[in-house]
């Protein structure tokens, strides 16, 4: 048998190899522009009793923070909530909320209704400061470090394996 | 034969010419027709992040709405297509663009094709030149009778 029966063989293995790999990885999933960016800038106004908004100032305090885009109308987002609670209990990481076109009503009563994991809410009512932010759907999280640096981005709702596998990671190695 | 490719010719002269382009519909648009056509151009060339494989000028997706209104007053404050581009890409990625640009990264994804074309070609002309090398040697007088006799007797 000469080496160039197995040529097939080997090209179709190879095709196999790269397509499996390819059904792994999610087409929706759009990697972000901003890992190892400073914040975008901004200035939101706060859900009415929950003072003060958010500035992008709020984020290079030092120290870890969570930002979380939600909104009331968002299904995922309801889905998501109890890890978002799990998370707030971390000591050191402040979890911060970016509510996305939403009644701030409506966003208030369901932090009323599930729990509210966040230290400040900024209210982004017309969407745009989630644009400055590569947000393209909701619910979208980001973990800055303490200099006020996007060190990872998660798209969708986070699950219950995510925090371990994920977030937890990713908190330690942006604390060192 | 040659009235059967005229048709066909035709049939894709037609379909070209009734292309129907959809476009979305924007409350706002800009007063200057001549900056409102070259924000339009530039939206074609930007993917929608929600439909993925629509260009942002004719995706009815909220987010899309909203890039078009980005995209107007860039235009409008003065900005070259290139630097409305590098807006959106400086939040979203080389991914916003329809037409991704010729770097390291997509170095697979635009070499790749003529690359196994070319490997494909270079196969099957190696193929080629072997069969002929490996023709099989004319037929002896021995066998030329042989095959005469087989030939015969059925």
């Amino acid at each position: 048998m000469r080496w160039q029966s197995f040529l097939p063989l080997i090209v179709v293995s190879f095709l196999a190899a790269v397509l499996f790999v390819g059904l792994e990885l999610d087409p929706k999933i759009v990697p972000s522009a901003l890992i190892d960016k400073p914040v975008p800038q901004f200035d939101l106004p706060p859900l009415p009793g929950k003072e003060p908004g958010l500035i992008a100032a709020d984020l290079a305090r030092g120290g870890i923070s969570l930002v979380n885009v939600w909104a009331s109308w968002c299904g995922p987002c309801r889905i998501e909530h109890p890890q978002l609670m799990e998370i707030a209990k971390i000591e050191g990481v402040r979890m911060i909320g970016l509510n996305y076109k939403d009644d701030p009503a409506k966003a208030l009563a369901f932090l009323q209704q599930l729990g509210d994991p966040y230290e400040s809410v900024g209210t982004d009512r017309t969407g745009r400061v989630a644009i400055e932010w590569g947000v393209y759907g909701v619910p979208e999280t980001f973990l800055i470090d303490g200099h006020g640096r996007i060190v990872l981005k998660h798209v969708g709702p986070l699950r219950p394996e995510d925090i371990p596998e994920k977030i937890l990671p990713a908190i330690q190695a942006a604390s060192q | 034969m040659k009235r059967r490719l005229v048709g066909l010719a035709v049939i894709f002269m037609l379909m070209g010419g009734s292309h129907v382009y959809a476009m979305a519909v924007d409350a706002v648009t800009l007063q200057d027709p001549a900056l409102e056509a070259r924000a339009r151009t530039i939206m074609q060339g930007l993917r929608c992040l929600v439909c993925q494989n629509q260009s942002i000028e004719i995706s009815d997706a909220e987010l899309a709405g909203d890039l078009r209104r980005i995209v107007r007053e860039r235009v409008a404050a003065g900005d070259t297509d290139d630097q409305v581009r590098a807006h959106l890409v400086a939040r979203y990625g080389d991914w916003v663009l329809m037409r991704p640009p010729f770097k390291l990264s997509t170095l697979a994804l635009w070499a790749g094709p003529p690359a196994l074309l070319a490997l494909g070609g270079l196969g099957l002309w190696v193929g080629q030149r072997r069969r002929v090398r490996t023709a099989p040697p004319p037929l002896t007088e021995a066998e030329k009778a042989q095959l005469q006799e087989i030939n015969t007797r059925n």
